[in-house]
């Protein structure tokens, strides 16, 4: 064996490792997925076991506009990370704004359908089960998208003033793995309440 | 070319100029700033031990309590404030900030990385743990739970609703609980996505998958099980929440609500954290065992396939807590067998330890011993484990004393005992001297001794019917001198905690000095001096092998060439 050279630094082998923004998202993602598993459990476990109404059938209206918005964002910010790979500044800025403004539109829907819910349907976190779970699963989500705005407004901010450059396209790709999952919540969410649950 | 990259012992503090010796204050705040993996590895480590030795007073006054039939030593009130408390911290506020200590501090080291993949998270972490172990015992001054009586949750560990709900815990104690697991499972959850990155992201030149020492590779599978099974518990945390602030029905059973939801939830987090809490356990035994057997370990991958394996199986498994809540014979079927299935991987990996120590030249310094006795404890607490498993036994022992003897088999023999032989063997590292030898046998011996008192005689109470959680019992059941013996091998174990933390101040200022490599070990953290500097190595490690430190010491006869 003694005649057996340490031969590895000879053969150089480009050393590569995943990005650490990538690996970290993907691992809050694994994270977040797990406590809204909870929550959607919680919701189809509790439906039809109010002991009083409202029930999702009497009050829940299909938010389809606002979800065609929330998930066309996912296209729209798809494009702005194509942009700022290819250092196109303007347009990355454009793209970067329609998906806010779609993200915007879409919590402006969850507003709305809030107020509905408890104006005029007086249906409230307390009333019952399905209040309680209603409440809780789509204000789950509805918080992520707040995050998610917040996150992309400062991009924004700092993208016009010159503070983020093509050299962050890899930091705008990983707040965009963010959007896209919180899109693809949306799909299971809306699945589940609106589609299952009424 | 490459091995020679690894400087052992030299070469680290040449032309730095050292400053002037800084203040106390200057030190306290290097210390509360710091984003150092090393530091905040040992702060976790010092939290740990601090609330360690908070829960170890709270079992003492427990058995205390129990010593004689109809004691009056503690009120029923204050017996369910201790035992609820003791678990709490054990788990959140001892187990895993003495796991993220030393993971914090070594599995940097090991990849041949300076620090964590984000330094900055890490010590958000950090604090915001420290923050939920303060906030979790300010309930003492500040809460008041059951029954109207002040002081600290009494709910027992798992808080099973609606004993939890409002109604039933009117007062602010069950709002710490609440509030403090919901933090610490935040600084959980941040810890373990810097684990992950770190340990996929920042391996030095030359370390693929196949070459990361089993420490890592633990470590990578325990942050995973957080991620998917400690967010479970962060939600029911909210759920709670929201029942208890906002006037919510989640556990509310008058309003159509499940209590059974409730440790549903509660055991999908709780029997995977078993595991989060061992893994580390069987991480450092992987280090240890193979380096004073003098042996590569046995099985590299049939190790990391079985612990991958024990991470995915445990997450089918939570409903074994579960057996006399009343499931179903198709439930009851499937969680007996997925309980048994854990044995398959734990059982590949115990062969593998010995099997590494088999024809080896064994060494018995302390962190061997300890090891031993960890692999004869963790059998038969896999063998009790087993035996709970089925859930027609399990019907009969539930909720008994056996269950209590069972898992402290588990964390204290087990994981409790590696941890000491981890103190051991990575103390001469983290401070440059050598833990008094004398003192860590006397450790050891009155620890084995104590524990096998304590949780051996714990079973036969159980099997006499003994239920777990009572704050007194009456004369003629014949439980006295069983309980009695339990005592006396609490205290001779808090003795011997006593020992070892005095050995941890005494050999801090009075050990030998350890030099970079006392055990003559073989995995990177041991090719920098000791302490390490801030930046860990002066030239980044470049690696061929798993043990890039025998290739080093014996180049006629490299690792790499084989593997």
């Amino acid at each position: 064996m003694a005649t057996i050279p340490l031969e590895h630094s000879n053969r150089e082998v480009p050393w590569r490792l995943p990005t650490r923004g990538m690996v970290a998202m993907t691992c809050l993602i694994t994270a977040e997925s797990s406590i809204f598993t909870i929550f959607v459990v919680a919701y189809l476990y509790y439906l039809g076991r109010d002991v009083q109404g409202p029930t999702p059938r009497q009050v829940l209206e299909v938010p389809i506009f606002y979800t065609v918005c929330l998930l066309s964002s996912s296209f729209f910010i798809w494009l702005a990370e194509h942009a700022i790979e290819h250092s196109k500044m303007t347009a990355f800025c454009l793209w970067w704004s329609i998906t806010i403004l779609l993200g915007l539109t879409f919590l402006f829907g969850t507003g709305m359908e809030w107020y509905k819910l408890i104006v005029h349907d007086h249906l409230t976190i307390r009333t019952n089960l399905f209040g309680t779970t209603y409440y809780s699963l789509v204000g789950l989500h509805a918080s992520h998208v707040v995050v998610g705005l917040l996150l992309m407004c400062f991009t924004l901010i700092f993208a016009v003033s010159g503070g983020v450059g093509p050299q962050h396209a890899y930091r705008i790709k990983t707040l965009a793995l963010y959007w896209h999952f919180v899109d693809a919540v949306w799909v299971v969410v809306f699945t589940v309440v609106y589609v299952v649950g009424r | 070319m490459g091995g020679e990259s690894i400087p052992v012992g030299r070469g680290i503090e040449v032309g730095v100029e050292r400053p002037a010796r800084p203040t106390y204050l200057e030190v306290v705040h290097s210390w509360i700033v710091t984003v150092d993996h090393k530091k905040l590895g040992i702060l976790y480590i010092c939290n740990g031990l601090i609330f360690l030795l908070v829960a170890g007073v709270e079992a003492m006054m427990m058995r205390i309590q129990l010593f004689f039939p109809n004691n009056t030593f503690l009120s029923p009130f204050t017996y369910n404030r201790m035992f609820t408390m003791h678990g709490t911290t054990m788990v959140f506020l001892v187990g895993m900030p003495l796991l993220f200590g030393f993971g914090n501090y070594l599995v940097p080291l090991m990849i041949g990385a300076r620090d964590m993949a984000f330094p900055r998270l890490n010590a958000f972490s950090f604090w915001i743990s420290a923050f939920a172990g303060l906030l979790l015992y300010y309930s003492f001054i500040g809460g008041v739970g059951l029954s109207g009586t002040g002081s600290a949750p009494d709910v027992a560990w798992f808080a099973y609703a609606p004993l939890s709900e409002r109604a039933f815990s009117p007062g602010h104690t069950v709002d710490y609980w609440t509030v403090s697991l919901l933090l610490s499972g935040i600084g959980s959850i941040g810890t373990a996505i810097n684990i992950l990155a770190t340990v996929f992201c920042m391996r030095c030149k030359g370390m693929t998958l196949g070459k990361i020492p089993l420490l890592p590779w633990l470590y990578a599978t325990l942050s995973f099980l957080i991620l998917v099974a400690v967010s479970p518990l962060t939600a029911c945390q909210m759920m709670l929440m929201v029942d208890r602030y906002l006037g919510g029905h989640f556990f509310d059973t008058q309003a159509g609500g499940s209590a059974i939801l409730w440790a549903h939830f509660f055991w999908i987090f709780g029997h995977p954290e078993v595991y989060v809490l061992v893994l580390p356990a069987f991480a450092a035994a992987n280090e240890i065992i193979p380096v004073f057997s003098r042996k590569a370990i046995f099985g590299y991958p049939a190790m990391v396939a079985a612990s991958v394996g024990i991470g995915f199986i445990s997450l089918g498994v939570w409903a074994h807590h579960m057996f006399t809540i009343g499931m179903t014979s198709f439930g009851n079927a499937f969680f007996t067998l997925s309980t048994m299935l854990v044995s398959i991987p734990t059982g590949i990996k115990t062969f593998n330890w010995l099997a590494t120590m088999w024809g080896g030249k064994i060494r018995f310094e302390l962190p061997m011993l300890f090891s031993i006795a960890f692999l004869f404890q963790w059998v038969i607490a896999g063998l009790t484990g087993i035996m709970l498993s089925v859930s027609a036994w399990n019907w009969q022992l539930h909720n008994s004393y056996f269950v209590v003897a069972h898992f402290h088999y588990v964390l204290v023999g087990a994981i409790v005992f590696m941890i000491f032989a981890s103190f051991y063997y990575w103390y001469p590292k983290m401070t440059g001297r050598m833990l008094d030898d004398r003192l860590g046998k006397l450790h050891f011996w009155l620890m084995v001794i104590g524990f096998h008192m304590t949780f051996d005689v714990m079973h036969f109470p159980g099997l006499l019917g003994m239920p777990r959680q009572i704050y007194t019992y009456e004369p003629d059941r014949g439980w006295t001198l069983l309980n009695q013996i339990v005592t006396v091998g609490a205290l001779i174990q808090a003795v011997a905690i006593l020992i070892f933390v005095y050995n941890l101040v005494h050999s801090f200022f009075r050990g030998e000095e350890a030099g970079p490599d006392p055990w003559d070990a073989w995995t990177l953290e041991w090719a920098t001096s000791s302490p390490p500097p801030a930046y860990n190595f002066a030239i980044d490690p470049e690696v061929a092998s798993r043990r890039p430190l025998w290739d080093l010491k014996h180049p006629e006869d490299p690792d790499s060439a084989f593997e």
